[in-house]
Order: structure tokens, then sequence, then C-alpha cells
């Protein structure tokens, strides 16, 4: 591995933590498309800043970028507030017409600098390591390595200082507010946060890529745990995975590094999208299933108990009466046989006596309108679950 | 460029005729179905499947080695499709929401197309030049054909949209009450998005895929703000999504540099402010009139009522008082007072006023709701 491979990777493995964070809040606060819209309307910010300074990693042009993604989102919000239209309508206005007045101005009078959309949108991951910074005659680094490592560390100082209050504002924002902490900073400046992150990582990765890195990483841990201090590990070490594993991709297959970290990202979260324990795609298809064989069995233990007449407890009658197919009915019969909650003689079904008390306990929390209970008592009755 | 002269040259030339068929007729379609994103909370939706339908054409280019549109669009509609059930999946099996499923399939599509198109880039001998004109959008590319599909497109959904206008309409306000008639709400829900997702991949090759969403969006958010009907709505949103394609090729042709996508999506999101601020219903410069008038007949109505108070315990409610007697508080002001007298409800004489009868009976009934105000 060589020197500028290290320092891509390195890189690219800070981009992601320092996405990762705001990132994760954006997804907690259901706001993830407005990193999407502050990815696109920086460009305008970005073409100003760059006839001022005519350099992409000056500290004036990242500054001029964040505050037009800042502008986006007191746009949106003004527009909001108008009630003139919803607020997903509102993002959807207000990032492609600034986007386009971007274009346009590239168009008309950057046609001769370095600085085309398809840098903006997709960046270079690959050249960084030639843009290096002096002081002097000492190699002090690649200058994307400096502005990323500097909104890094802003952004951890940020996070560790104000962790609390975050937290609070997020999960409970009336709370919040009544304890003394302004909402609106705390908005505003997660949303500055996200801005500069977005503009000091445009240049190395893109600006779809660092929409990816946000999201990704952040919707991925959510899956797997509801503790914010686990979550946001988790979303920087998914984003540093995917950044790496990324780059081999991208070297091998001899493709954008953007793209592949990209496309690693999709495979992380496909991959927790699937096997997530409790709420992956195939957890929830499972608990579903069996929820749905528990409450059969329910509402057949109930018929049981309003019925002491032979005909209406006859095995067959289940076909007939409750509407069952053969099968379900042979695997609630089986079930709740294998739980101890029904006898079966001449094919008639009588409650045991622990049927009887489960029955009563689950009319009892029925009529209370306590149905959550029953989740519990399950776990107290059931040896075996549906 | 004369105007007249401009108007000539599209009925003459083939090129500019065929963009500014292509693009008023790409509008009037995306305006007609981004109503009904607008109107279903999904005006989003639009902007992640054009994301997500990049690595169909990449996907592609690579099974069929053709840069035919016909086929590119169709790999474009496939993975359009797939994103848009998959954010469908993780919103509804998952306890993630909607805006992160969007920007979730958005991006992670995106960046797969990306992955695929620089792979292409790099192959030996693969004329793949052209493939990141769907990036941008690049209307001077458009071809008659093209043109036809589109209209054939617009056709189809016309008429798709007059055979089941009643469901579609039913299952946009009440889909509960849809569903206990007896509709097939996943049919129809399947059925207007998927022609949404059509209408979107239509439009990669003219406006891109970054900027389509506006496209959806624009046309559809203003004409809401002039109708509360939803047939007018669609029309409406079709004819501005029409003349912000017109308008816009327009200008960009008129112009050196100017490529055609952003310039639409300028015209139409000034159509966009226009509407905000004009429109007599909603509109917020008439609002704010509304609100300024409301508040003047207010303070007409309080000084009313204290000059009521006063004069209701005598026996001759005519009887001058002095102005002085009234004061700011009271909502009293010169121009409200001349108000007044102008209604003859009041007289004035010297530093005195004197209610008139009619002013009497017209504060008397001040807050009867049953008598109309004049």
């Amino acid at each position: 591995m060589s020197d500028a491979q290290f320092e891509i990777q390195l890189i690219a493995s800070l981009v992601a933590i320092a996405c990762a964070i705001p990132g994760t809040f954006l997804v907690l606060r259901k706001m993830a498309m407005i990193s999407d819209a502050i990815s696109h309307s920086i460009l305008p910010g970005i073409v100003v800043g760059f006839f001022i300074t005519q350099d992409l990693n000056s500290p004036l042009l990242i500054l001029l970028a964040a505050m037009t993604g800042v502008l986006t989102v007191v746009l949106v919000e003004k527009i909001q507030k108008t009630k003139l239209v919803k607020e997903d309508t509102a993002i959807g206005l207000v990032f492609p017409a600034l986007f386009s007045i971007g274009v346009i101005m590239i168009a008309k009078f950057a046609n001769d600098v370095h600085l085309d959309i398809d840098a903006v949108l997709l960046g270079e991951l690959a050249f960084t390591p030639f843009d290096r910074v002096f002081y002097g005659d000492i190699d002090l680094g690649p200058k994307s390595l400096w502005v990323i490592g500097i909104i890094l560390v802003v952004t951890l100082i940020l996070l560790f200082s104000f962790f609390k209050e975050l937290k609070m504002s997020t999960f409970d924002a009336g709370l919040a507010t009544s304890l003394g902490f302004s909402p609106v900073i705390l908005h505003y400046g997660l949303m500055s946060v996200a801005s500069i992150t977005t503009v000091g990582a445009f240049d190395a990765v893109g600006a779809i890529l660092v929409v990816a890195l946000m999201i990704a990483p952040a919707a991925s841990a959510y899956l797997l745990t509801t503790n914010l201090k686990k979550m946001i590990g988790l979303a920087c070490f998914f984003g540093v995975f995917s950044a790496i594993s990324g780059y081999w991709v991208a070297h091998w297959l001899d493709a954008s590094i953007a793209g592949s970290i990209t496309t690693m990202l999709g495979v992380v979260f496909l991959f927790v999208y699937l096997f997530a324990p409790s709420k992956g795609l195939i957890a929830v298809l499972y608990r579903e299933k069996q929820q749905r064989i528990e409450v059969s069995l329910i509402t057949f233990l109930l018929h049981l108990k309003n019925h002491t007449e032979k005909r209406e407890r006859h095995v067959n009658h289940l076909n007939e009466h409750i509407n069952w197919e053969k099968v379900r009915s042979k695997t609630v019969l089986a079930l709740a046989l294998k739980n101890n909650m029904i006898l079966i003689s001449d094919n008639i079904v009588s409650l045991t006596e622990k049927g009887e008390e489960f029955t009563s306990k689950a009319i009892d929390y029925i009529l209370t309108n306590e149905d959550s209970l029953i989740e519990d008592m399950k776990d107290d009755f059931f040896l075996f679950r549906g | 460029m004369e105007i007249i002269e401009y108007i000539k040259l599209v009925f003459s030339d083939y090129t500019l005729r065929t963009i500014t068929l292509g693009t008023a007729v790409l509008g009037a379609v995306t305006g007609m179905l981004g109503s009904f994103a607008v109107l279903r909370k999904e005006s989003l939706l639009g902007d992640a499947i054009s994301h997500a339908a990049l690595p169909g054409i990449a996907i592609a280019f690579l099974i069929t080695g053709s840069k035919d549109t016909n086929i590119l669009l169709i790999g474009a509609l496939v993975s359009g499709l797939i994103g848009t059930l998959w954010i469908r999946g993780i919103t509804s099996k998952t306890h993630l929401k909607s805006d992160t499923a969007l920007g979730l399939i958005l991006s992670l599509f995106f960046g797969f197309g990306m992955l695929l198109l620089t792979y292409i880039q790099k192959l030996p001998d693969a004329n793949q030049a052209g493939l990141d004109k769907y990036l941008f959008g690049q209307a001077a590319t458009l071809l008659e054909s093209d043109v036809w599909l589109m209209t054939f497109v617009t056709g189809l959904c016309l008429l798709v949209l007059l055979l089941f206008w009643k469901e579609f309409k039913i299952l946009l306000f009440d889909k509960d009450y849809a569903h206990t008639l007896g509709f097939n709400t996943k049919f129809i829900d399947i059925l207007i998005t998927s022609f949404i997702v059509l209408a979107i991949v239509l439009g990669l090759q003219t406006v891109g895929v970054v900027l389509m969403s506006a496209m959806l969006l624009a046309p559809a958010a203003a004409a809401r703000q002039w109708t509360n009907s939803l047939g007018k709505m669609v029309f409406l949103a079709a004819v501005l999504g029409g003349s912000a394609g017109v308008f816009g090729t327009a200008i960009s042709a008129t112009q050196n540099n100017l490529s055609t996508g952003p310039v639409i999506v300028l015209v139409a999101s000034v159509f966009v402010l226009f509407s905000f601020i004009f429109s007599p219903k909603r509109g917020l410069l008439f609002k704010r009139i509304r609100l300024i008038k409301n508040r003047n007949d207010l303070e007409l109505q309080k000084t009313l009522a204290f000059m009521y108070h006063i004069v209701e315990d005598h026996e001759d409610v005519s009887h001058p008082h002095t102005i002085r007697m009234l004061n700011n508080f009271q909502g009293y002001s010169r121009k409200g007072l001349r108000k007044l007298v102008d209604k003859n409800y009041v007289e004035l004489e010297g530093g005195m006023w004197s209610l008139t009868s009619e002013g009497f009976k017209a504060a008397e009934n001040l807050y009867n709701q049953n008598t109309k105000d004049e």
C-alpha cells in the first residue's frame, strides 16, 4: 500500500465519521432529506466562493457554501410556514431552483475555469493526495485531509459539549424547551454543522456520496440499536468500514471511489435490513407470522370457552365455523396441544386448567382495553411460540 | 433575436421544433402526474426515483451494449420501480421513516449507478460516450422519435387518468374509504406510482436525473394555489408545465451556454413564486391585504361598540358627546371616525359626535351572527 493509497483511505474514513455524526441526528429527527437538499443547493455558494477565492479548499469558500446550505433550510422553513405547501414539497422546490442557478452560473461565467458540475456532484477522491499543503518546504499532507480533519474535530467538540442538549431536543423537544434549552439554536447549529461537513467533504467525495454517508450508516445503525451512543458508534463503524472496503473495490474494478463506497454502504444496509435481529425484514416477517398464529390461537381458545356443547367443539368444526383452512387449523391445534392448553379426546376439544386460566386472563385484558398486556402474558404461559 | 423571428424559427428549424415540442409535452405530462405526487405527500419520491433510475441505464447498456434511448429507458424504468418498491418496503416493514428511506434509496442507487458508469467508461472499446447526458440532461439530443414516444405516453397516461379518474381521486383523499368500498387500492396505488415513474424516466434525457424532481413538483405546487378542484389542478399543472418547457427552451435557445434543463426548472420556480404571492385565495399578498382589512374592520367595530355603550343609557341615542371621550385604546382613529361618518353611522359637529339611529341599530346587532353585514 503506497502513501497515496493510505492517505485516500484515511481521508475517506475521516469523511465517513464526520458525516455519520450529524447524519445520525438527521435520521432521528426525520430530516434526512434535508441533507440531500443541502448537498445540492450549496452549488451556487461554491461557485460564488470560487469566483472570489479561486481555490476549492479555501475556508471562505467553505463558509460561503455552508451559508447557502443554511439558507436552504431557512427558505424551506419559510415556505412551509406559509402553509401553502407541505414540508417535503417545500424541500423539493427549493433545492432544484438553487442547483439550477449554480449550474447556470457555471455554464455562463466559469466555462474556462477548473470547476465542473461533475466534480461537485461526484468529487474525485483519487486526486486528493496530489493537492498538498506546504509550510515553507515541509510537506504537511493533503489539503483535503486538513479540511476534513478540522471539521471533524470541531464536530466532535460540539458533540461532546452539547450531547445532552442534542439528545434531549431530538427525542423530546417540548421538554428541552421547558428546561431552557433553545431548540432553535440547536436546530440551526446542527444544520450548520451538516452544511459545513457537506461542503468540506464534497470536494473529496462529491455531493451525492455525502448524502449516502450521512444517511446510510445512521439508518443501518438505527435498525440495530435504540441507544443513541451505540447508534453513533455503529454509524461511524459502518461508515469507515464502507469507506475502506469501497476503496479496495474501486481499486479492483478501476472505477469511481465515491461510487464504490456508496455501493458498499448499500451492501451494508441491505445486509442489516435483511438480517437485523429484531427489526430486520426477516425477523419482522417471522414475527408477523408468529403473531398471526397466536391471534388465531387466542380466538380459538375464546371460542372453546364460550361453548360447552360438543358440536361446537368438534375438530372439524374449526374449518366450518371459524372459516379456517385445514393447514391453519392444524397449526393452531398443534400449538395449543404443545402448550398444554387443550385436550383432545374423540375429536372433541376441551380446555385444560391452564387453558382456562389463560383464556380468562385474556378476556379480562381485552375487556379492559389492555390488549398490549397479552404480549407479556404469552411469555408466562407459552412453552412454545407460534 | 426578435420574438417573431424566434417563433418563425421554432416552426422552421428541425432541432428547435423538436426540443420545444419535447419539453412542452414533457412538462405537461409531469405536471399532470406531479399533481398526484404532491397531493399524496410524496413530493420527494420523484427525486428518489429519478436518482434510482441511473443504475438501470448503466446495466441496460452493459447487457445490450446498445445506446438506443428506448432500451436504456426500459432499464431506467425497471430500476426506478425497484427503488420505489424498496422505499415502500423500508417504510412498511421497519421503523425507519419515509425521509430516511427516500434519502437511502436516492443516494445508494445513484452511487451504484456512478460506479457502473465509471466502470463502463474504462471498458476497452466500448462506445459508451453519451451515457452521462442522463445526469444533467441534454435537450439538444432529443429526436423526433423521442417526442413521439413522449406523446404516446402522455396519451396513454391521459387515457388511464380518464378511465380511473374516480378511483384515483378517492384513493387520493380517503384511502380507507376507498378500501371499504371494495376498490383494489393496492392496484390503483401501483398504477399511479408506475405512471409517475414512467414520466420521470421519460424526462431523464431532457432535464437529467438531478433536476427531474422539480419538473414533477413545481407545476403542481403552482397549480395547487389557484384551485381546490382536482380536475382543474391537474389541467392547470399540465398547462403550467408545458409553458415552462416552451419558455425555458426559448430562453436557453436565445442565449449562449445555457443548458435547457436548469432554465426550465427556473422558469417553473418563477411560476411557483408568482402563484405563492398573487393567487387570489391562498396567495401571500391577498392574505396580507385581507388581514389588514379585517384589522381595520375590527377597529371600526370597537369604536362603534364603545359609542354604543356610552349612549345606550340615554333616552336620546343621538345626543352629542365630545370626541375627546374616545381614545386610542377603544380603537379610535381619525380615519376610522371618518369611515363611520361615510357609512352614515355617526354625525360629527365641531368637537362633538352623535350616533345616528342607523348607527345605533348596527351597533346593537354587532354581535348578532344572524344579521348579515352589508
